[in-house]
């Protein structure tokens, strides 16, 4: 297992961490400005700084023209027809109940005792499922992947799946969509648009985007040779269904064909076609609802975590699950391995990563998802002591989101903020790990930003072929692309250039990192791990 | 118990064969036939498996039968204050002996019912594109058929409801004592009231049901987004199902009342020649609002509607799931149903559909049955299953392409000078000639016959634009092209296969014998017809009638395109997974031939997406039992076309740019490499 007390020291104050070269994480005085020798080979990314100054607050929050005419008292009927139009049934009630001397006393009577009904029938059920009873700006900040949903000015990121293009919520529930290759920055808002908690980009696609909002699905098309900042709202296509609202998490099938969508307060995961708007609630068995959605990236299977101490993993094929109910809290996040046989996740309460397997063998028989009886635990975070040139740092606590880059050789941990490290700031854990013959996890550094700057979300590019591209976006409104050399597994034809042609930039390599997690394999395998296992032996440590 | 049904000739919707359905019994055992006709038939094989899923279906809504019964007459004999004497009275009625010959004769009404789902079901649904069409197909003869056993099986229904209720509903004619005479103390029969009108709201019902499925298009079959188990499915459609019913039957119930109120009088007094009449009459109002029948006939509708709904939405799960095609055949003798052969043959369309539902399933979930789709002849060494799947879903495309072209050819001559009518109808269109004798071309060839006024505003809605150069177009009204096009319907593009001149002369006869008759008015005759037109377009009726809905006709041309999805998804898959997969390099012959293909489709979709009212999207239904996804078939096509061609360019990446293509394609597809479509 792997555990914290072996991280190298953390880097010194008040310095960033650029990159990651020859096993390294490189730091720097800022973003700006990194060493000279390496400029060559940035990255063309727009790093971005959104402020939120310029922002609106989140204040704007009756829409409506009823504050411009004057209130006039209607008789209850009509009341009572709005009341139902507007809320339904309890709201026709509610102005029953509350009408005066414009209704028989029975009838007022008996409103009365049927709300008080309605409202101990909803106490009882928001007591199974306390996350009900949340309003739903706290419901969304409680289970989003950000560590500060309501406050942040940047809210949700997401990369293009396979361009160098990316989509950022602010704080005002705007949209903007950055391009490498473009300056043009569209920004869209639409009417309904309000407490996006989620993003997704439709792969095998160029211009897809759904949004999750407060009350439906928005489906942004966007033309890439369009010119247009500001696509009109007739571009988005609005897809909701009844009691499925806030959405929280969305998840598009890995070759483009399916949208899932989850809410805390809905049980039934949604499967949509967007072209003909059809929509299939999954089945459900326990649990108030579903907060994250997440599809292996072989598009086999999807995790579905609930506010319950439960999570389901779906097969993708006849949509059957399988459940995981012995964890002491809920599941906190979670994420695949490239070929979709393994899942980490994490669970509230525990410092701890769990890791789960599927054979390999499931993908062929038909409504199987055939997981492992137990999961393994392959990793402990808790808080430890570290020795740094400075003195003594403490490190660890409970992981909040975890990303795995797509070809699964890097592992980024944010971590929960913990007031006895880094005086409560989320620190942002790096793993080295490998997938195949057997399973390790080795640690390779902490990711620091700017002084004063917290950690809001991490995120990898999904199509970055020198290596791996974390995106971090702070609480400064800075979004920093982080790029982790390496040889790349999934994109072989890649040759080092820079390893060729230039001297490492900072530092030698040569730190001989012991196996800190090894998976006994099944079957003995040509590569030992018991003799000269050292990270030395790997490709990346050839360079 | 065996049932024959006589199929009503070889139609174009008795696309099953004829069938005979064994005993509805629990015992998985009853004679299951195929006779069928002609050389081509699909595989024995088959047609035994749709058959046993029919069959299966049937069986599962006969089993459930006893389950509705209960419901029913436990919530007809509902006694909320002693509800203990409720549930024991709802018991003691079911423990009868009666009961068993009630299911009987309900299990053949759901049989029947059953048959006519298969009978009438289809794969493409067909839309009509006028107010007048959609008439044309509800007085069809067959429809008209439907109709009427439906009244009569609702009928049937009501009457088992009513006995099993009984209470007062129980029988037509109750004895009683003549009041006017009071000394003669005969007991007489008279008319229970109650019953008839239970009865009647039955036929009402029963009918209501069979217009609403043609209506709503509920004979169309779609095929299920995500795959599921059957009872899952079931499991999700119910609670759907039993809200549909509730609520219809409500308006049902409000329909039938108003009509009881106004029309009553004729059933009743047609009876009343046989028996008295109970006081009070119901045809009144205050006999109408009578609470407790109400709700026994509200009741009785969500029985019948439940009972007929389950089984047809158990023929829909049943129909449409997968099936597992062999690719390739076990011994020599039964590739008839391997999958290469099914797609290739003139199986019926729900074998072709569930055929390429296979091969979309099988490049996406089974590396091993993919393999032997790329896999080599033995002796010889050839790739059939490969040129046999990849030849038969292009041809698809290239239909489809086709099709999309000559739609906007039409549409696009919309509003230019035409040469006078009488050229065109005199001599015989140059475009004749220069068409192949194509399938999907069949429609130009009608469209060139038709009077080209007629044409031209047959395939658009901008008849009257204010731009139009032509004075001849704009000298007639937006009515009469219409009321054309609402003769001629049969020139939707949906229409296959050469049109008999009989069909293709139906249309212009109309005018020809009209203007027949005015030849002798001398010079009247520029002026006269086009009066005639222009008074007939400012009818507000015959424009309600004959006005072409524009989105309908869109519809039409993409009405069958899950076909046209799935090949494009099975092929861009498997293409895809030949990337790793094609040890021989089969698919790299074809790969410029698909590449070309989809590019060309591209360009048509594209083209036909900007036209008018392609791209607005009807308002959608959620939460509705009956499926309006035919409505959108163009923008799933749309977007699984940009997939399917996004999906081979991800994959293949720069190789792509040593597949032979022309400059053009090279270029859009550096387009779509780049991710800028």
């Amino acid at each position: 297992m792997c555990s914290l007390s072996l991280f190298p020291p953390l880097p010194p104050w008040g310095q960033v961490t650029l990159y990651e070269y020859n096993n390294e994480l490189v730091t720097g005085d800022s973003y700006e400005s990194p060493p000279p020798d390496f400029r060559g080979q940035w990255i063309n990314l727009p790093v971005l700084h959104l402020t939120k100054d310029p922002l609106k607050t989140p204040g704007r929050l009756d829409h409506g023209t009823k504050t411009a005419f004057v209130h006039h008292r209607e008789s209850i009927w009509k009341r009572c027809i709005n009341a139902w139009c507007d809320v339904g049934v309890s709201g026709v009630l509610n102005e029953v109940a509350n009408s005066e001397e414009e209704v028989f006393k029975w009838v007022k009577t008996a409103s009365s005792w049927a709300l008080a009904l309605c409202r101990w029938g909803s106490f009882l059920h928001g007591s199974l499922f306390p996350h009900l009873s949340l309003r739903s700006e706290d419901l969304i900040a409680e289970f989003a992947q950000v560590t500060n949903w309501s406050s942040c000015c940047l809210r949700v990121f997401a990369w293009h799946p396979h361009t160098n293009k990316f989509a950022v919520v602010l704080l005002d529930d705007s949209i903007r969509v950055y391009n490498a290759n473009s300056t043009i920055v569209p920004s869209l808002k639409h009417r309904l648009q309000r407490n996006v908690a989620a993003l997704a980009w439709k792969p095998l696609s160029a211009s897809v985007l759904a949004v999750a909002c407060q009350s439906c699905i928005l489906i942004w098309t966007l033309d890439p040779n369009s010119l247009s900042t500001r696509p009109s709202s007739g571009c988005a296509q609005v897809l909701s269904h009844p009691g499925h609202s806030p959405v929280t998490s969305l998840a598009w099938s890995p070759n483009g064909g399916r949208l899932l969508s989850a809410s805390p307060v809905d049980a039934a995961v949604l499967v949509w076609d967007i072209s003909t708007e059809t929509c299939v609630p999954l089945p459900w068995f326990r649990g108030g609802g579903v907060t994250y959605l997440l599809w292996s990236p072989d598009g086999s299977k999807v995790l579905a975590t609930t506010p319950s101490a439960i999570f389901r993993v779906w097969e993708a094929q006849m949509w059957t699950c399988e459940r995981w109910p012995t964890l002491s809290g809920r599941c906190q996040t979670g994420c695949w391995s490239p070929d979709g046989n393994r899942l980490l996740f994490t669970v509230v309460g525990e410092p701890l990563i769990y890791s789960l397997t599927f054979p390999e063998h499931s993908r062929e028989g038909k409504g199987q998802v055939g997981g492992a009886k137990t999961a393994t635990i392959v990793a402990d975070l808790s808080e430890t002591t570290i020795q740094t040139p400075s003195g003594e740092e403490r490190l660890g606590g409970e992981a909040h989101s975890m990303v795995w880059d797509p070809s699964g050789e890097r592992l980024a941990v944010l971590m929960k903020g913990n007031p006895h490290v880094q005086h409560g700031k989320p620190v942002i854990l790096l793993f080295r790990t490998r997938n195949s013959p057997v399973f390790e996890l080795l640690p390779c550094g902490v990711v620091q930003g700017e002084p004063g700057a917290w950690a809001q979300l991490i995120a990898f590019h999904p199509s970055f072929n020198k290596g791996a591209l974390l995106s971090v976006c702070w609480s400064t409104g800075r979004i920093a692309h982080i790029p982790l050399y390496f040889v790349n597994a999934q994109f072989p034809r890649f040759s080092p250039m820079l390893g060729r042609t230039q001297e490492p930039p900072a530092g030698g390599g040569g730190s001989t990192h012991m196996p800190l997690f090894t998976e006994s394999a099944p079957i003995s395998s040509p590569w030992d791990p018991s003799s000269g296992t050292s990270w030395s032996n790997s490709p990346t440590g050839r360079l | 118990m065996v049932l024959l049904l006589a199929a009503p000739g070889p139609g174009p919707l008795a696309l099953w064969p004829l069938t005979c359905y064994g005993a509805p019994l629990p015992a998985p055992g009853g004679p299951v036939s195929f006779p069928w006709v002609g050389g081509s038939a699909p595989g024995l094989q088959l047609l035994w498996v749709l058959g046993w899923r029919i069959a299966t279906s049937v069986v599962c809504s006969v089993l459930l039968l006893p389950v509705c019964t209960t419901a029913f007459v436990v919530f007809s004999s509902l006694n909320l204050l002693h509800p203990i004497q409720w549930i024991s009275d709802a018991f003691h009625n079911l423990y009868g002996s009666y009961v068993v010959f009630y299911l009987l004769l309900l299990s053949l009404v759901v049989v029947i019912i059953s048959i006519f789902n298969i009978e009438f079901y289809t794969v493409a649904p067909s839309i009509p594109c006028s107010r007048l069409a959609l008439i044309g197909k509800i007085v069809h003869p067959q429809q008209v058929m439907h109709s009427l056993v439906h009244s009569a099986m609702g009928m049937l229904m009501a009457w088992c409801a009513a006995v099993m209720t009984k209470d007062q509903y129980h029988v037509l004619a109750v004895p009683c004592t003549d009041s006017d005479s009071l000394d003669s103390k005969v007991a007489r029969a008279c008319l229970n009231e109650y019953h008839l009108f239970l009865l009647l709201a039955g036929a009402f019902m029963g009918y209501s049901y069979s217009l609403l499925y043609f209506v709503n298009n509920m004979n169309y079959l779609p095929f299920p987004i995500i795959q599921q188990y059957k009872f899952l499915r079931f499991r999700r459609a119910l609670p759907l199902l039993l809200r549909h019913s509730a609520v219809e039957s409500l308006y049902l119930v409000r329909n039938f009342c108003g009509l009881y109120y106004f029309l009553g009088y004729i059933p009743k007094a047609w009876i009343m020649t046989l028996h008295l009449l109970l006081p009070p009459p119901l045809d009144s109002l205050s006999g109408l609002l009578d609470l407790s029948l109400l709700y026994h006939v509200w009741l009785c509708g969500v029985f019948l509607l439940v009972t007929w709904y389950i089984t047809w939405v158990l023929f829909k799960i049943y129909a449409t799931e997968a099936h597992v095609f062999p690719v390739q055949p076990m011994f020599t003798g039964d590739s008839e149903e391997c999958l290469p052969k099914v797609l290739n043959g003139s199986s019926p369309l729900i074998i072709k559909y569930l055929a390429l539902q296979d091969l979309m399933l099988l490049s996406q979930y089974s590396p091993s049955r993919r393999q032997e789709v790329f896999s080599l002849s033995q002796p010889g060494g050839h790739p059939h299953n490969w040129v046999a799947i990849s030849r038969e879903c292009l041809a698809l495309l290239n239909d489809l392409t086709q099709k999309l072209v000559i739609y906007q050819e039409a549409a696009a001559t919309n509003g230019r000078v035409k040469p006078p009518p009488s050229s065109v109808e005199s001599k015989k269109p140059p475009v004749m000639e220069e068409i192949a004798f194509q399938t999907p071309k069949a429609n130009l060839m009608s469209k060139a016959l038709m009077p080209s006024l007629v044409k031209a505003s047959l395939f658009s809605s901008k008849f009257t634009s204010p731009d139009s150069p032509a004075p001849i177009v704009s000298l007639f009204g937006d009515g009469v092209g219409s009321r054309m096009a609402g003769v001629g319907d049969f020139k939707s593009p949906v229409y296959k296969g050469p049109l008999s001149p009989q069909l293709t002369r139906r249309g212009p006869r109309l005018w020809t014998s009209l203007t027949g008759e005015l030849w002798t008015g001398g010079a009247l005759i520029v002026s006269f017809p086009a009066q005639v037109k222009s008074f007939l377009s400012k009818r507000v009726l015959i424009v309600y009638f004959f006005s072409k809905h524009p989105e309908a006709s869109i519809q039409a041309v993409f009405s069958d395109a899950q076909m046209h999805i799935w090949a494009l998804e099975g092929l861009s898959h498997l293409v895809a997974a030949s990337f790793t997969e094609d040890r021989f390099g089969v698919v790299q012959t074809t790969l410029p031939t698909i590449l070309s293909t989809l590019l060309m489709l591209q360009e048509a979709v594209d083209k036909h997406f900007k036209l008018p009212h392609a791209s607005s999207r009807p308002p959608r239904l959620s939460g509705s039992l009956v499926d309006t996804s035919y409505k959108t078939l163009r923008f799933a096509l749309r977007a699984s076309l940009k997939t399917a061609i996004y999906r081979i360019t991800t994959t293949f990446g720069e190789h792509l740019n040593a597949v032979q293509a022309s400059a053009e394609h090279q270029k859009r597809l550096q387009q779509f490499l780049e991710f800028k479509e």
